[in-house]
């Protein structure tokens, strides 16, 4: 048993009086969670204390919240971890590690309720009904199941694995500047269906969240929902994935991400390094057909950003000047090019992309003492042979 | 599907100002729930579900190791329900198993239809795992999310027809209306957001509100598991069955009661105990690990008890036997439940399990079709009693019961909705919610107990002594404390007086509905002297056919619950010793 002081945002609308700080001294073991602190403060001390809460074991989705200002589930953080980021904290300011105490707060991006208690339905609900979330096959379905690749229904079974928790939502930078952000929770919902072989509408998905201005290129990459997300559903990939299926789609992307993202690959593919001086002109207008026959958009582009360019030679960010110059960059020494070029062929020949599920580690990490059948029980035996048949 | 809902049509889950009618209402919006809400709106009436929590929220989630159906080639119906009939003891009604166990493959298709993300084997078709008690491996899943993945499907169906039904998220039932003709025609409701009460009117009832494993400490089930549709029931004269069989699970984490799949076991994990012997050679030879779970948790428990255990009062799974990358794709959350709350990598070490108080095979008695003892209520899920888990659960066979049942309840309450007029509920009903509310909020700080020590007093008591081994002495001790909280109940205080999320007042509620819960399980539990599934009586060790192969039945009177009995559906398969 350990002694900690939560100290908790507070907000009783009926007492007319705005939101307040307050602390609660509660006793437990540092393995149990900052919702065990918040339970037994309300089982102790004041069951007014409002938040939502279920499982307590990470499954419903119920106790999103800001610990130390970071989102995610209070049962899922453990009280000890989360006092001694407190104290880190406090340190890093140079306050007294005595001081620190851990800071509980309701949900940002979101309305609050009462406490800790948030308004999901305006925030979240309404943006993951917003991406049609419901299978739309075609037709009458087959007899018997659809038949798809077993890969395809372990890749959709990582954004399947969201918990509705709105953890990504509270911590999206994106919804912060932009409130109309369809957000990172219901995209990742949409690639749910887009990713999934049975649905009909890929297409119209696809274009439909490209050309919503608060759609998938309203995403900026931070990667604070990747952060955030208590169950590793990275709702960013699942973004950058509906990015490249649109990319496929010949959807033009607004920002030219995906054609840079192209740059990066065949310039390093080419040249071992990054050459700064093709990079843009290889977003915006690719190879030899680019150059010769530039459209409208690429001409705007590379003009507009010229004024970056000379602010960045201006504030000494561009130091290599000559590094601008096509041609001058310089090449891997030895052999070294052949190297990259043989990661390229191992990554175009292993082309699955990792998700929660399917792991790539395997192959290179056998384990020294995996079980042989004979040491698994009968019953399993049979299981795994009829799995396998 | 067609039908429009007398309620707004385009509906708002958070504000309501008309008075809420609906041909049909669903409480409880876990599978059972939302599965008889979107078999009813088919039919073509009228639907509101209401839900104390947000749908996605309830514990069906908690399902992780999968559902079973006979569809594989080579398996059958026949097969799956002989496996189901010996795993409850006999005590399964064979005519409700046989419709389960028939239908379990069309329920299958259909949720894979609706776009449930069922693992698939090399060739693209559903895959399986084995799992206890059954003779095939006929366990559809998800990784070890299957019960999340099917409610996250069915939520998705109910944000699709949200023009066929209402959806009430966040408010909390508090008691059934009745009728003159003692038919169910309604129910009090709170909405949350609010505290505001509203009295629904319905030509039909049904209660999919779950189980009660929170009248038990530690549970593996969720915080809102508090048995409020099997106290609601009871309250207004409906009859409970089988209250005595409550299930401990096998692997349970100790202290906070976690669950660990079964599916652990189906992939192959080993019991060993503190020697690191494989104790299930003694107990069941021929399955092991793979026995019903009653048998496997009381080898464990026996285990423990005799000193074979760790300091902990544990044994240990030893997960480390199964495959690595195995363990990635199918056992992922238990990797998860592990690292964060036990703080043991299961790929790389056994953890510490014990047997924990899980689900609820009894509750609220009913026949196939979800029909109770009252005209226009109806339950399904874990809140009823059908029973076609009788005095012992197969695993994966809980998922099935709440579709196959809840999707009877719902047609069979459309069907009533289409044939009835419909009777408006009295003033009366509401008045008396309200007085009950405000002279709970009359009790002065200090006045009596407080609430959540009267639960934890509860929790403990009932787990010390009706779980997996029972006595006469232990079950009457639990009965008198039961009581003496029922008294201690009347005055004790809450803090919170608002209006606004009062999660307070509502956990007050909540104990109300358990400690009936926990009265009706301890007078069944004494009643039956003898042993049978979960219930196992240390003073009558043995299955006694002649005189117990019946169900106890409970029906509320103002000195307790009055005993009754009713026979057993035996359709072919006869009972015999059972052995794994």
């Amino acid at each position: 048993m350990a002694d900690y002081t939560i100290k908790v945002r507070r907000f009783q609308p009926e007492s007319g009086e705005g939101p307040y700080w307050e602390q609660f001294k509660v006793e437990l073991e540092p393995s149990l969670s900052v919702l065990d602190a918040l339970l037994q403060t309300k089982d102790r001390e004041d069951g007014s204390l409002a938040v939502r809460c279920s499982c307590r074991a990470a499954i419903c989705g119920s106790c999103g919240m800001k610990i130390n200002g970071q989102s995610g589930l209070g049962c899922k953080t453990q009280i000890g971890e989360a006092q001694e980021l407190a104290e880190k904290k406090m340190g890093a300011v140079g306050g007294s590690a005595e001081r620190a105490v851990v800071v509980i707060e309701p949900m940002g991006n979101m309305p609050v309720i009462k406490d800790l208690v948030t308004d999901m339905e305006s925030t979240h609900w309404a943006k993951i009904r917003r991406v049609t979330p419901w299978l739309l096959p075609h037709g009458a379905p087959p007899e018997r199941e659809y038949i798809v690749e077993p890969e395809s229904m372990l890749d959709i079974t990582q954004p399947m694995a969201c918990i509705q928790c709105g953890a990504c939502v509270s911590s999206c930078l994106s919804m912060e500047a932009d409130p109309g952000f369809i957000g990172p929770a219901a995209l990742a919902k949409a690639y749910r269906f887009v990713g999934d072989p049975r649905d009909a509408e890929t297409k119209e998905r696809l274009h439909d969240l490209a050309e919503d201005p608060h759609g998938i290129y309203d995403c900026t990459h931070c990667f604070a929902c990747v952060d955030a997300c208590p169950k590793d559903v990275a709702p960013m990939d699942q973004i950058m994935r509906l990015r490249r299926r649109a990319g496929e789609e010949g959807i033009e992307d607004p920002n030219s991400g995906h054609d840079h993202e192209i740059a990066f690959v065949k310039i390093i593919e080419k040249k071992g390094t990054l050459d700064e001086s093709l990079l843009l002109q290889e977003s915006f207008a690719p190879g030899i057909k680019g150059k010769l026959k530039p459209s409208k958009r690429a001409i705007k582009e590379m003009l507009g950003s010229i004024p970056t360019a000379i602010r960045g030679i201006k504030t000494g960010k561009m130091r290599s000047l000559p590094k601008l110059i096509p041609g001058i960059h310089h090449k891997l020494p030895d052999g070294a090019q052949d190297d990259v070029k043989a990661i390229y062929k191992h990554a175009e020949e292993h082309n699955e992309e990792f998700n929660l599920y399917i792991k790539g580690e395997e192959d290179v990490e056998p384990e020294p003492d995996e079980p042989t059948d004979a040491i698994l029980g009968d019953e399993a035996a049979a299981a795994a042979e009829s799995e396998s048949a | 599907m067609g039908g429009i809902p007398t309620a707004a049509s385009d509906f708002s889950p958070i504000a309501s100002a008309l008075v809420p009618t609906h041909d049909v209402l669903v409480i409880g919006a876990g599978l059972a729930g939302q599965r008889a809400a979107l078999a009813a709106a088919e039919q073509g009436v009228s639907v509101g579900i209401i839900s104390k929590v947000h749908p996605v929220r309830s514990h069906s989630n908690a399902a992780q190791g999968g559902i079973n159906a006979a569809l594989n080639p080579g398996d059958s119906w026949e097969s799956h329900a002989y496996d189901t009939i010996k795993g409850s003891d006999y005590l399964g009604d064979q005519d409700a198993i046989e419709i389960m166990t028939r239908e379990a493959p069309e329920e299958i298709l259909h949720l894979e239809h609706l776009g449930v993300t069922f693992h698939r084997n090399a060739e693209g078709k559903l895959g399986t795992r084995a799992f206890g008690g059954a003779s095939a491996a006929r366990t559809y899943y998800v990784a070890d999310i299957t019960g999340q993945a099917i409610m996250h499907v069915l939520y998705e169906q109910l944000m699709k027809y949200s023009e066929q039904v209402a959806r009430y998220e966040e408010w909390f039932s508090t008691a059934l209306a009745i009728d003159e003709n003692g038919e169910c025609c309604g129910v009090v409701t709170r909405n949350v957001a609010d505290g505001s009460m509203e009295l629904f009117k319905a030509k039909a009832v049904i209660l999919a509100t779950g189980g009660n494993g929170q009248v038990w400490k530690p549970t593996t089930n969720a915080l809102i598991c508090t048995g409020d549709g099997i106290a609601m029931a009871y309250r207004v004269g409906a009859k409970l069955m089988d209250m005595e069989m409550i299930q401990y699970h096998p692997t349970t984490l100790a202290g906070k009661g976690f669950l660990i799949t079964e599916g652990a076991r189906g992939e192959g994990a080993h019991l060993l105990n503190a020697k690191g012997e494989r104790f299930m050679e003694t107990y069941a030879p021929n399955k092991m690990e793979l026995a019903s779970r009653d048998v496997v948790s009381r080898a464990e428990q026996t285990e423990i008890n005799e000193g074979r255990g760790f300091p902990d009062g544990t044994v240990a799974l030893d997960i480390t036997v199964v495959p690595k990358k195995r363990v990635h794709e199918a056992l992922r959350e238990i990797v998860l439940v592990g690292r964060d709350f036990a703080g043991v990598d299961i790929t790389r070490e056994p953890i510490h399990i014990k047997p924990g108080n899980h689900y609820t095979m009894g509750g609220v008695k009913t026949d196939v079709d979800g029909r109770t003892d009252i005209p226009g209520l109806y339950s399904a899920g874990e809140t009823a009693c059908v029973s076609v888990h009788g005095g012992n659960r197969l695993g994966a066979n809980s998922l099935l019961d709440t579709l196959i049942f809840g999707r009877r309840s719902g047609v069979d309450a459309a069907s009533r909705a289409k044939r009835i007029e419909g009777s408006t509920p009295s003033k009366k009903v509401l008045e008396d919610e309200d007085a009950m509310i405000a002279e709970i909020n009359s009790r002065a700080k200090g006045s009596g107990r407080r609430v959540s020590e009267i639960k934890l007093e509860l929790g403990t008591t009932m787990d010390a002594k009706v779980a997996v081994f029972r006595d006469e002495a232990g079950i009457q001790e639990a009965l008198e404390i039961v009581r003496r909280l029922k008294e201690e109940t009347k005055t004790a205080y809450i803090d919170d007086h608002g209006s606004v999320f009062n999660q307070d007042l509502l956990g007050a509620i909540e104990l109300g509905y358990m400690l009936d819960n926990a009265e009706c399980t301890c007078i069944a539990a004494l009643e039956r002297k003898e042993s049978r599934g979960a219930q196992y009586r240390t003073d009558f060790p043995e299955r006694n056919d002649e005189e117990w192969l019946k169900h106890i039945d409970l029906e509320q009177t103002d000195d307790g619950p009055e005993i009754s009995y009713s026979e057993v559906t035996i359709t072919g398969w006869k009972p015999e010793a059972r052995t794994y």
